[in-house]
């Protein structure tokens, strides 16, 4: 597993609907608070490169230091960001598919506003163990 | 309890599969929903175009959860990007799954660069609806107009979305044309794009 690992959910409005540090490093909060600046700022070209492209998956977009910004852009421009260390490109892939098939199941349940917070516990339980598995 | 029995329980629906999408609601019992919506709605509206702007809501989470599911499902994850593309998406993929047949015909507006209609000569909602005279140009078809607007706005090109009736020559019932005139921005990226 990566060490450090970041992980957003970002909606079509540019709201994160779901955050997750998932790296295995002990957590601090001020590396917490650069790692969203970093995605954040990753935002914009994806915006970018997401036009260019039909594929999903837009692998490693941008770097920062030793991290780096890997995103999957659903068909909803829901973008699925990853802020990561190690260079694991086939588990990253795989990672998204799992993660986007999961935002499908909740985005199916009516009950469910597209584009508000995903609260369910389930699914965050699911996304740990998908991360653990993958990265 | 319907199905009870039938179908494997799971606590959770991320634990279940996602349908593959074969199985058939029964037309009537889908008429008769649609039946109660329509009626649900026009008891809370002073006029006929909150109604069809209510009709076009409820359509509208439709169409964004559809483009979602058929995307990852009929097209093993390529989203579209180009303007022919989502609207081919539309008149195949999306029709043939919700309403079980391609639509009839796709056409570029004549006076208009912007604008596109998919007509269908009977749209499977107006199929047991006719309108009273008194409701004017009024169109149950709003909801579907709702569900293409909400694809379209989903995939990131935004569009005003409208349904109407198109009298035909020799026949009864008139064709439904849903009319779609996209944003100034798409066809300024449309041609950025190339």
């Amino acid at each position: 597993m990566a060490n450090t690992a970041c992980f957003i959910i970002v909606g079509r409005n540019d709201i994160p609907i779901y955050e997750a540090e998932v790296g295995s490093a002990p957590k601090k909060e001020e590396a917490a608070h650069q790692h969203q600046f970093i995605l954040h700022a990753a935002l914009d070209i994806v915006q970018d490169l997401a036009w260019t492209t039909s594929a999903m998956f837009l692998k490693a977009v941008e770097r920062f230091n030793d991290l780096v910004v890997s995103v999957h852009v659903t068909a909803g421009h829901t973008r699925l960001m990853l802020l990561h260390d190690s260079c694991n490109e086939d588990g990253i892939k795989s990672f998204f598919q799992e993660v986007h098939e999961l935002y499908i199941k909740i985005l199916l349940n009516p009950l469910y506003l597209s584009g508000s917070r995903i609260i369910s516990s389930h699914f965050d339980t699911k996304v740990r163990a998908l991360a653990r598995k993958y990265l | 309890m319907i199905g009870a029995g039938k179908i494997k329980q799971y606590a959770n629906v991320l634990d279940k599969p996602l349908s593959r999408g074969r199985q058939e609601v029964s037309l009537s019992a889908f008429a008769f929903l649609f039946s109660e919506l329509v009626q649900y709605n026009q008891t809370r509206v002073d006029n006929i175009a909150e109604l069809e702007r209510r009709l076009e809501d409820a359509g509208y989470a439709v169409g964004a959860r559809v483009l979602e599911l058929l995307c990852h499902r009929e097209k093993g994850n390529r989203r579209e990007t180009r303007l022919l593309g989502i609207l081919s998406f539309v008149h195949s993929t999306v029709w043939k799954v919700l309403f079980g047949k391609v639509a009839d015909s796709l056409e570029k507006g004549t006076e208009h660069e912007d604008e596109y209609m998919i007509s269908e000569k009977e749209l499977l909602v107006n199929r047991f609806i006719s309108i009273p005279k008194d409701m004017g140009t009024f169109n149950c078809g709003a909801f579907v107009a709702g569900i293409v607007k909400g694809v379209l706005d989903g995939a990131g090109f935004p569009a005003v979305v409208t349904a109407h009736f198109v009298p035909v020559e020799g026949q009864h019932r008139p064709r439904t044309t849903i009319l779609i005139k996209f944003a100034e921005e798409v066809l300024q990226r449309e041609a950025r794009l190339g």
